[in-house]
């Protein structure tokens, strides 16, 4: 490890800009990225399970206000709900005093809820599209076999449509990644806050922002051949046969 | 009940900021789209791998890192741009690049990327037998692409054109981080002037939502226009 750091060291010495340090920004840069995305992607879809089922009931009570949760929160740019959440948070009566201020005051956290919000209500809109998409005959088969709505809703609607929704959750994966960027501008040192840094720090915009673009590049390549991967092991019935 | 301290006026002129913001880019990722997707469809090899190359870079990139990249680095590329033209030729210029027009190009350019793909499809949709048909009438290419092949592309285009400018108009939010003055910038100065964030984000929200339903409608409406004696089938 000492002997590749070493090598790394000399092949950056003529390097004004990415020496280990800025390196190492941008490394802590990619470990937040990746945390943000990974930890919200995961809540948000753990949310948009039961949301998404509550959203293909048939009684309003229950339809409707998630409706306006995901119409809401679809409709408005991120940007406006993660500021909303990370100034509001400071004005919420006490809360400076009592034991959340220290949790809340990282920005890391307004950043990470308004992402998972954001992400719950599009996954939402996807699982319901899959789930209203269910072909009829599958659910009175079920019916037929005497299993309860609960049974069938496991074993036959949601399987299906988990698969069914494989491309179009891969494009929020990827849609999360870039909106990920955002985090950077309520001061979290996320990729592109490591980025502006060294652009600050060097006025190398060049530099700076084409290596982070590089490095998202991959990230969104790697998500896109992974989707790929599962959408032929899973959708392999769907294909057509050679 | 709703009170603005004084900012009403000033989150107007964001609002207007934001919506024409918005509409130069789309006119703008139009084009662009139409000219990346006759590159893709084209037999040039260079025409289409330099499409492609625009269309996967441009979609793999966060768009605020591509803004950050544009407005900072485009303003040395111009300086560069000029000093050359001033060694090499004499005339002194100087070009400061407007917050305004780099939002305007940024976004357009990214969305010209997205634009170009759902534009391919929709061309790809046509019926050739259409094509072949309007070249029978004795109508020229520039012809055949205004009458036959534009308006029959529209149809398919659509969906996917209104759910790109769904996703463009709450992309215009991020320019309020390269300096200029959209709505969401004057809101978030008005929040932390007043310290009531609750109060100016949620307008701003309320104003994006009704600019998306309003558009929503709009669409709604084009789709039916351009749906005409397509629909009935099925």
């Amino acid at each position: 490890m000492q002997a590749l750091l070493d090598q790394l060291d000399a092949l950056l010495a003529n390097n004004s800009i990415f020496t280990l340090q800025t390196l190492s920004f941008y490394g802590d840069g990619l470990v937040t990225t990746v945390q943000l995305v990974f930890m919200s992607l995961i809540i948000g879809l753990i949310l948009a399970i039961p949301l998404a089922i509550g959203r293909s009931s048939k009684n309003g009570l229950i339809k409707w206000p998630i409706f306006l949760y995901t119409y809401v929160f679809r409709g408005t740019p991120l940007l406006v709900q993660l500021y909303l959440i990370y100034y509001g948070v400071v004005f919420v009566e006490g809360i400076q005093e009592s034991w959340l201020w220290p949790v809340v005051k990282d920005p890391f956290v307004p950043a990470l809820v308004a992402f998972t919000l954001n992400t719950a209500a599009y996954t939402t809109e996807i699982f319901r599209g899959a789930i209203k998409a269910t072909p009829k005959g599958e659910i009175e088969a079920a019916r037929a076999y005497g299993m309860s709505p609960a049974l069938t809703l496991r074993r036959i609607v949601l399987p299906s449509a988990f698969r069914r929704a494989l491309p179009a959750y891969g494009n929020e994966v990827i849609f999360m990644l870039h909106a990920s960027a955002i985090a950077s501008v309520v001061t979290l040192m996320d990729l592109t806050g490591a980025a502006r840094f060294v652009y600050a720090r060097f006025y190398a915009p060049f530099d700076a922002f084409l290596f982070v673009a590089a490095i998202y590049l991959c990230l969104t390549f790697s998500i896109l051949y992974l989707f790929r991967f599962l959408e032929k092991r899973l959708l392999a019935h769907l294909q057509p046969m050679t | 009940m709703l009170d603005l301290q004084g900012y009403g006026p000033r989150l107007l002129e964001g609002a207007g900021v934001t919506l024409s913001l918005a509409v130069l880019s789309l006119v703008l990722s139009v084009v662009l789209g139409l000219v990346t997707a006759s590159a893709k469809m084209s037999r040039s090899v260079i025409a289409h791998r330099l499409a492609t190359l625009y269309t996967t870079l441009i979609r793999g990139v966060p768009d605020l890192v591509l803004m950050l990249l544009l407005f900072f680095g485009g303003q040395i590329g111009v300086n560069a741009l000029t000093d050359w033209l001033d060694d090499a030729t004499g005339v002194d210029i100087f070009i400061n690049i407007n917050e305004f027009i780099a939002g305007v190009v940024t976004i357009g350019l990214i969305f010209g990327a997205y634009m170009g793909e759902t534009f391919r499809g929709a061309f790809m949709a046509v019926d050739h037998g259409q094509i072949e048909a309007g070249k029978a009438y004795g109508m020229n290419d520039r012809l055949v692409f205004w009458r036959i092949r534009f308006p029959q592309m529209m149809r398919h285009a659509l969906p996917g054109l209104s759910n790109n400018w769904m996703v463009l108009l709450k992309t215009t939010a991020l320019v309020s981080v390269i300096g200029l003055a959209d709505m969401v910038r004057i809101a978030s100065e008005a929040s932390k002037a007043t310290r009531e964030p609750f109060t100016f984000m949620l307008v701003v929200a309320v104003v994006y939502l009704l600019i998306a339903s309003v558009s929503e409608l709009a669409f709604a409406r084009l789709q039916k226009r351009y749906s005409i004696g397509y629909g009935e089938m099925d």
